[in-house]
């Protein structure tokens, strides 16, 4: 099982992931680093990531957008903070209008991702999502993407079975 | 009976360990403050004052039973504060799953 713990604290606003991969920290790392690794993942099949920018520097910035089933184009970018590679990257996930300016109406959520090597060459990585507070929560949550998840889940629990299938 | 919920203060006040308690009591149980303040090594006064936050934060209600009051749970209240971290969950979740799968796929892609 990828997904090891998870912790949800309402009071502090956090919800806390932590998973286990069977490869070294360096591999990891290099899905956050390499752009064209990121948007293999960080999108839904449903909405693809394309990464328009990426300087993962503190300080930098990554822009993306994603297309969606009818042509639209939801923008996103990150503010990064920290970067350690390959253990420790900050940043903070926001929203762009069309023209990929910041969306200031909606919130922002910082990701805090660290990656450490364990046991048996794995590596576990930790992902911190904090929310500026409740109201953000409530915004984030209430912009429809329950039915795109849900979906989601579906046609990727389909794919894993197939490809499990077919490992010899 | 809709109640306007305020997201702030229902999650300061699941943010104690013995309000969560007397939350998870409150759910089935039929107690009064009285009994709920048996279960815990503190004033009947403090416990009251926890139910009072409770209250303000619409997360439980005093319902007459007879001559009894006791302390039942507002459950609408419990799944807004549940349901959003939830869907962050649901979300990372599916992230890291396609993030295994890119691992694993690369590793074949290298042995070629």
């Amino acid at each position: 099982m990828t997904v090891t713990a998870v912790r949800k604290d309402p009071s502090s606003r956090t919800m806390t992931l932590e998973a286990e991969f069977d490869s070294s920290p360096e591999r990891v790392w290099q899905l956050w680093a390499d752009p064209r690794q990121l948007e293999r993942w960080w999108g839904p099949p449903t909405y693809p990531a394309t990464v328009d920018a990426h300087d993962l520097r503190p300080g930098g910035r990554v822009d993306y957008h994603m297309t969606g089933p009818e042509g639209d184009q939801p923008r996103g970018f990150w503010e990064v903070d920290e970067v350690r590679p390959p253990h420790r990257l900050v940043f903070r996930d926001g929203f762009a209008n069309e023209d990929g300016t910041p969306n200031t109406e909606l919130p922002m959520t910082t990701a805090r991702v660290t990656i450490q090597p364990i046991d048996g060459g794995k590596t576990r990585m930790s992902i911190e999502n904090e929310f500026p507070s409740v109201e953000a929560m409530e915004q984030l949550a209430g912009m429809g993407t329950e039915e795109g998840l849900t979906q989601a889940l579906g046609q990727i629990d389909a794919i894993l079975a197939e490809e499990r299938d077919q490992t010899p | 009976m809709q109640l306007t919920l305020d997201h702030d203060r229902i999650f300061g006040a699941l943010g104690d360990a013995t309000r969560r308690d007397i939350v998870r009591r409150a759910i089935d149980g039929e107690e009064g403050v009285a009994e709920l303040a048996t279960h815990y090594p503190m004033s009947f006064a403090a416990v009251q004052k926890h139910v009072a936050v409770l209250e303000r934060a619409g997360l439980v209600s005093k319902h007459r039973i007879g001559r009894r009051k006791v302390v039942r749970a507002n459950l609408e209240g419990l799944r807004v504060a549940r349901r959003l971290l939830d869907r962050y969950e649901e979300l990372w979740r599916e992230r890291v799953e396609r993030m295994d799968q890119l691992i694993s796929g690369s590793s074949e892609v290298g042995d070629r």
